[in-house]
């Protein structure tokens, strides 16, 4: 394997990480505050899908970017009602969640644009175009001969959406604001011991709810990066398990932002090589399957949850409603 | 003192969860365009007009009666098994690896061998994410969804590389012999006497999922295992306290809940398809947490739940055979209802309790 093919794959990497993070860090902000969010899945179909279609119908990304936000809001409220006013089972309603979204966005897609479940194309000024960073080297002909340095810049830190980039900074801003702020040791007090935070006189009800909301709001950004960026357009579950993914990346990473970051590029790593098996297979010499390493991400959640590697141990207080003592 | 009669917490709770669905379901079809009052109608005609709407129906049915207890059952032990989907593909392994492996002479032995062979298979697939739960503490929600994906991943290489016939593109293995095929509803009724539609897919393992309900209501209340899950469902402290252990309840209970899942398969892989295909459950395992949400866990609501679930399904299909309405109608209206029976349910006991009390103390 070339230093190229390799950068290529990185490139692709970050690319598919890209989304895995986002969920994975709203997740984060959700579960730490005790939470439990299996929706993130439905949370980015219905950001991606209303992304998708506003950017088409407007022709403006960034309007797409927002009415996808929404989106995510709106079930991040239903999820809100159910788990924090009406003390239901949090992955009951996170099941409902992913369920709705999977219905809507197809029914929804299907009587608004009558293209089988999909949105129309995008193009140009309603998609998130790669940013060329200066000096860097577009044309492949020209890529293959450069030295490894402006190959590695060309193809790897250059030419992404301003999501990816986007993505990357949130790590370091969700690190200082769980650990450097007010709001991010309430958030996090919240998912260990409600009740102290109570009697200290801070709302549950509300640090909840902000948690939830900047869970939606992460979601609708990973839910929009998907058919404004990543693709041309919304398809028919186009999340393909990425929300579930992204769970699995926060056990991995037990809670924790920049470990978030790393196991959210391992796995998009994983679904990049998933892409070139051919680059796999000359790299080691071995034929590997694709269902295999379709499922590894999966499987090594399992392994760290079985405690083999490290423990996992989520937010003391997590999926628990918390009942105010009268 | 309870709050509320029985009856309502029993019939009208589930009732006026439904009607929020169908109001939600309702609201969606207004908007996408269409009159859901004519919706309705043709989902009528479509899932009980005629013998063979009901032999779709009932087909379906059969699939979320298996899935439905499975989750129930483990509900019963306080285990959410999101993972019945899972469960189910790996019985439908065991179902063409007993129908394709051994020469049955007769379908009556043959589904009993498929039976086995699918409650092993699905109970196995149950057993590691138990034995995490009961032994590392992992949860069985993150386990089970996990092992949905790997289940996925292990069939498809199961059919594309080792079960599927040699020569052959599409990744399925070879169709069931002969002596395998379970005698549909026309062949069935047709002994008595009674003309039924010969192009509906319900078969024999309708009524084994009918006997499964009976055997899930006898274990769960009837017997001591049944007790003894209960009680740990109750209170994990509690039943240790009674000398109960909580590794063997978790890994028996979600080894039974498996074996339901996987059980499903003899309905639709061997009394339907004949053969095994990928994502050959389809989604009846997610549909069974809304079945046994909407039947309270209860073995009779389970089946009357998953009739209703079963004509929603097939009147669905008619919905976009016939009005051109996505089939994904039909996940709309089950996530609404595990929405309103499941996690909003305080929203509608919460308000139907404070008038309960009004009403008691108005009398008194």
């Amino acid at each position: 394997m070339d230093f190229l093919t390799l950068m290529q794959i990185l490139d692709a990497s970050l690319r598919l990480a890209t989304p895995l993070l986002l969920a994975c860090l709203a997740g984060l902000f959700s579960e730490r505050a005790g939470i439990f969010d299996i929706g993130l899945e439905g949370k980015m179909l219905v950001a991606a899908f209303l992304a998708g279609a506003i950017s088409a119908t407007s022709g403006n990304v960034w309007l797409g970017l927002l009415a996808g936000i929404g989106a995510s809001l709106f079930l991040s409220l239903v999820h809100g009602l159910a788990s924090i006013t009406f003390r239901g089972n949090q992955l009951i309603s996170g099941v409902a969640i992913n369920f709705f979204a999977a219905g809507l966005t197809v029914v929804a897609s299907q009587s608004w644009f009558g293209q089988g479940g999909r949105t129309p194309q995008l193009s140009g000024a309603a998609r998130f175009d790669p940013i060329v960073w200066p000096g860097a080297v577009t044309k492949i002909k020209d890529l293959r001969n450069a030295d490894p340095l402006t190959q590695a810049y060309s193809e790897l830190l250059s030419g992404h959406a301003i999501i990816v980039y986007v993505a990357l900074l949130m790590v370091p801003l969700s690190w200082w604001v769980l650990y450097s702020t007010r709001f991010g040791l309430r958030l996090r007090a919240v998912g260990e011991n409600p009740a102290a935070v109570d009697t200290a006189g801070i709302s549950v009800v509300k640090l909840r709810y902000a948690a939830v909301l900047i869970c939606g709001v992460l979601c609708g950004v990973a839910g929009a990066y998907l058919s404004t960026a990543l693709q041309a357009g919304f398809v028919k579950d186009m999340t393909a398990g990425r929300g579930y993914i992204a769970l699995a990346a926060l056990i991995f990473a037990k809670w924790r932002p920049w470990y978030a970051l790393s196991a959210c590029l391992l796995f998009g790593f994983l679904q990049a090589l998933a892409l070139r098996p051919d680059v796999l297979e000359r790299a080691i010499g071995l034929k590997v399957q694709v269902q295999l390493l379709d499922a590894l991400p999966y499987i090594l959640t399992v392994i760290i949850l079985a405690g083999f590697v490290g423990k996992a141990i989520p937010p003391r207080a997590g999926g628990e409603p918390y009942v105010k003592e009268r | 003192m309870d709050k509320m009669p029985k009856w309502a917490d029993v019939i009208l709770i589930p009732l006026i969860s439904l009607f929020l669905a169908a109001l939600g379901a309702g609201l969606v079809l207004m908007a996408t365009g269409q009159d859901p009052i004519a919706a309705l109608g043709v989902m009528i005609e479509g899932g009980m007009g005629s013998s063979r709407a009901w032999g779709y129906t009932l087909y379906y049915a059969t699939n979320f009666i298996f899935t439905g207890l499975a989750v129930a059952v483990a509900i019963h032990a306080r285990l959410f098994n999101i993972g019945a989907e899972g469960q189910a593909l790996l019985g439908g392994v065991g179902v063409a690896v007993a129908c394709l492996q051994v020469p049955w002479p007769h379908w009556s032995l043959a589904v009993i061998g498929a039976l086995v062979s699918a409650a092993v298979f699905g109970g196995l697939w149950a057993l590691i994410p138990a034995w995490l739960q009961a032994k590392r503490g992992s949860h069985i929600v993150i386990t089970t969804i996990m092992f949905n994906f790997i289940a996925a991943a292990v069939l498809n290489y199961l059919l594309v590389e080792v079960m599927k016939p040699a020569g052959v593109m599409e990744p399925a293995t070879a169709s069931f012999p002969t002596a395998t095929h379970l005698p549909s509803f026309a062949d069935m009724l047709g002994v008595v006497g009674i003309p039924f539609a010969s192009d509906a897919p319900a078969n024999f393992a309708f009524l084994l999922a009918v006997l499964a309900c009976g055997l899930v209501w006898l274990l769960i209340w009837r017997t001591r295992l049944g007790y003894e899950i209960r009680a740990f469902g109750h209170s994990e402290t509690g039943a240790r306290y009674a000398g109960i252990s909580g590794v063997k309840i978790i890994v028996v209970t979600m080894m039974i809940s498996g074996a339901l899942a996987g059980m499903m398969s003899v309905n639709n892989v061997m009394g339907e398809a004949e053969r095994l295909v990928l994502n050959a459950s389809e989604g009846a395992g997610f549909i069974g947490i809304a079945v046994a949400l909407m039947g309270r866990n209860h073995p009779v609501g389970v089946f009357l739940a998953a009739v209703l679930f079963g004509f929603l399904y097939q009147g669905g299909a008619q919905l976009s055979f016939q009005l051109q309405i996505p089939r994904e109608m039909v996940t709309v209206i089950q996530a609404l209802v595990i929405l309103f029976t499941g996690a909003l349910d305080q929203m509608i006991r919460g308000p139907l309790e404070r008038a309960f009390l009004a009403a008691r103390k108005g009398r008194a």
